[in-house]
């Protein structure tokens, strides 16, 4: 089959893709705990440019433009971020087992989160302090990252990243990370640990405009930057010399791929705690159901990892109304056994 | 080659088809479960309390039938257990909160997470904290609160009166027993309370004094420490005597049946929030370990 037609294909499934999201993102912003009609929907989202001034109540107004949209915005850029991640990470490694996680994103997050939320109020209310909301997620975005570069440093011999040794420095410092979290876990009291917990199993409900704000740039330069190194990840699956014969810059490859994931799902992380699965699954899906070409892969993930999450976030929000359920649990609750049906069809059709 | 051509469109098909399948699931699953809540008519206050030691407290000020939904810690009284449940206090969402369409939200100052007070006052619902209490004074002062935030000064007068009245009776105790509290944190394992906690300061107040006195906070118990201390009497909770299933599983507990209380039988049990929340029945409860106190 040529390229051309397979290019073709791929742009077929972005699209769909794009259209399946925009129908999520329009059921997302109308559903939830409080159901907003579709016509007070729009009204609401016009409301600004003057033209259609009818009444809607004020409170559903409020709640959609002070609630719903900046959580609707976060699962689509968290998604997205997650999905591209996973892709590259995974073309990086040339391992369908890496995920967001291998580099020390959630063992760094969820260390820093835990040490500051049982020791971060004797050191400082969370209240009155100078960050105000973006204490926690600010440290542990700070735990992400100080985790990330710690195993990319590691991973550095002779001015050179070594992709084998950066899996082995991952799975150690997670297990030190998770050692450490053990520790935290043993000494919180029962209030610490609850919060520990939920934060632990993910959640988009503390999403406003100023967190976004912050929040948002990082993923979106993931978001971007990622597309460009589709055409060098597609020569690194031949093998490392291969692609340097090939003309690609590995060692560029390597820390831009690093960077990119750490910044995004570091920003990612620390408003929405852990989401399991997004990360992981998400390429394997569009890779199994069309292409492994990382020019379609990646753009692809991101926009099946917003629908994902849209979804399941939507799932978060209304089954136990007006309580809620983490998203992390839906996410792996409802993607697992998904993926299963795709490796017993695949394996079904293999023979 | 042209079969595998068909097979990757079939595939993508597949694909096309998982997608419309899991956006259906997600449509219908919401036309079923959205259901508009009703739009509240009259002035009536509504208000959503989050925290248990809030929630009795506003109970106990006569407010219970203006609540419209509370959070899980929630637990006292059994009406409040009836309210809608909004979520835990410390991993609450706001959208969950403004749908009870709430007059007031009043909550405890650990709610959380942070935004959700950003989220409530753009959304434009009034939002009231109230500090999380470790002492009498501290509970004395939390009741005040709210008593001001609920316009019901008058009642929390009486309740506040209630607590100082039982702290003066008690203040006369001269022969202070010992006193050993045991409490679970489930799996049937039991801690002893030592310096520091909540249970020392009601055993302080009713007159009596804890029977450990050597560390801070909780530490697994041990025969031998128990035989050490030498309590007089046995103090615990209602849910940790029924994680050791009933009265006389307690004095087969190591040690115990060798202790002065163990030889008189003498066991207080009191409701977990009662003994321990610094809630509005905390003055009941300093009367109630008084009473057995001084027997």
């Amino acid at each position: 089959m040529g390229t051309r037609s397979l290019m073709k294909r791929g742009q077929t499934l972005i699209i769909s893709l794009s259209v399946v999201l925009l129908f999520c993102v329009i059921i997302s912003i109308g559903h939830g705990a409080l159901y907003i009609t579709p016509l007070n929907v729009i009204k609401i989202i016009l409301e600004p440019l003057g033209s259609l001034v009818t009444a809607v109540p004020e409170q559903e107004a409020a709640i959609l433009w002070g609630i719903r949209l900046p959580r609707v915005v976060l699962a689509v850029f968290v998604g997205a971020t997650l999905g591209v991640s996973g892709a590259v990470l995974q073309g990086l490694f040339r391992n369908p087992l890496a995920e967001p996680g291998l580099i020390g994103i959630s063992a760094g997050a969820s260390l820093a989160a835990a040490t500051f939320m049982v020791f971060g109020s004797r050191i400082l209310n969370a209240n009155n302090s100078v960050l105000g909301q973006f204490t926690l997620p600010f440290v542990a975005f700070l735990g992400a990252m100080s985790c990330a570069t710690l195993i990319h440093r590691t991973s550095v011999i002779h001015g050179r990243t070594s992709i084998t040794t950066m899996l082995l420095a991952g799975i150690a410092f997670n297990a030190i990370g998770f050692a450490l979290l053990g520790i935290l876990q043993y000494v919180a009291d029962d209030q610490q640990l609850r919060s520990l917990t939920f934060w632990m199993m993910g959640s988009l409900s503390g999403s406003t405009w100023e967190l976004l704000i912050f929040t948002v740039p990082m993923m979106l330069f993931t978001i971007i930057v990622a597309p460009f190194l589709a055409h060098s990840l597609n020569l690194l699956q031949l093998g490392e010399s291969e692609a340097s014969h090939l003309g690609i810059n590995i060692e560029l490859l390597k820390r831009l791929t690093v960077l990119i994931v750490a910044l995004g799902v570091g920003a990612a992380v620390s408003v929405s705690g852990m989401i399991g699965f997004i990360g992981l699954i998400v390429p394997h899906i569009i890779r199994m159901s069309s292409t492994p070409n990382h020019k379609i892969l990646i753009p692809a993930s991101a926009i099946l990892g917003s629908i994902i999450l849209l979804g399941a976030d939507l799932i978060s929000r209304t089954v136990v109304m007006p309580a809620e359920m983490p998203v992390g649990i839906i996410t792996t609750l409802m993607g697992a056994p998904f993926f299963v049906v795709l490796l017993l069809k695949q394996r079904f059709r293999l023979h | 080659m042209k079969t595998k051509v068909k097979n990757i469109n079939q595939h993508a098909q597949c694909f096309n088809y998982i997608c419309l399948v899991f956006f259906i699931i997600l449509s219908t699953h919401n036309i079923a479960f959205s259901k508009t809540t009703e739009q509240p008519t009259s002035d009536q206050a509504r208000i959503v309390s989050l925290g248990g030691g809030v929630t009795e407290t506003l109970f106990a000020l006569g407010l219970g039938k203006d609540i419209v939904a509370v959070d899980v810690s929630s637990i006292y009284p059994h009406q409040a257990l009836k309210k809608p449940k909004v979520g835990y206090l410390r991993a609450t969402s706001a959208e969950g909160i403004a749908s009870m369409h709430p007059t007031h939200v009043i909550a405890s100052e650990a709610i959380a997470p942070v935004s959700v007070k950003s989220q409530l006052k753009d959304a434009g619902i009034k939002l009231s904290l109230v500090p999380e209490v470790s002492n009498i004074q501290e509970a004395i002062d939390r009741i005040k609160i709210i008593g001001t935030l609920a316009n019901r000064k008058k009642q929390a007068q009486l309740i506040i009166k209630q607590i100082q009245s039982a702290l003066a009776k008690s203040v006369t105790q001269t022969k202070k027993p010992k006193v050993l509290f045991l409490f679970s944190h489930g799996g049937g394992k039991l801690m002893v309370g030592g310096l520091k906690t909540a249970a020392n300061t009601m055993i302080d107040s009713a007159g009596g004094i804890n029977a450990v006195n050597a560390y801070e906070g909780y530490r697994p118990l041990t025969a031998e420490a128990v035989v050490i201390a030498k309590p007089d009497i046995i103090l615990l909770t209602e849910r940790s005597l029924k994680a050791i299933q009933n009265e006389k599983a307690l004095w087969k507990l190591p040690g115990l049946s060798l202790t002065p209380a163990g030889k008189k039988q003498r066991v207080i049990v009191m409701e977990d929030l009662k003994l321990l929340g610094f809630g509005p029945r905390t003055g009941t409860a300093i009367l109630e370990l008084h009473k057995e106190f001084s027997k």
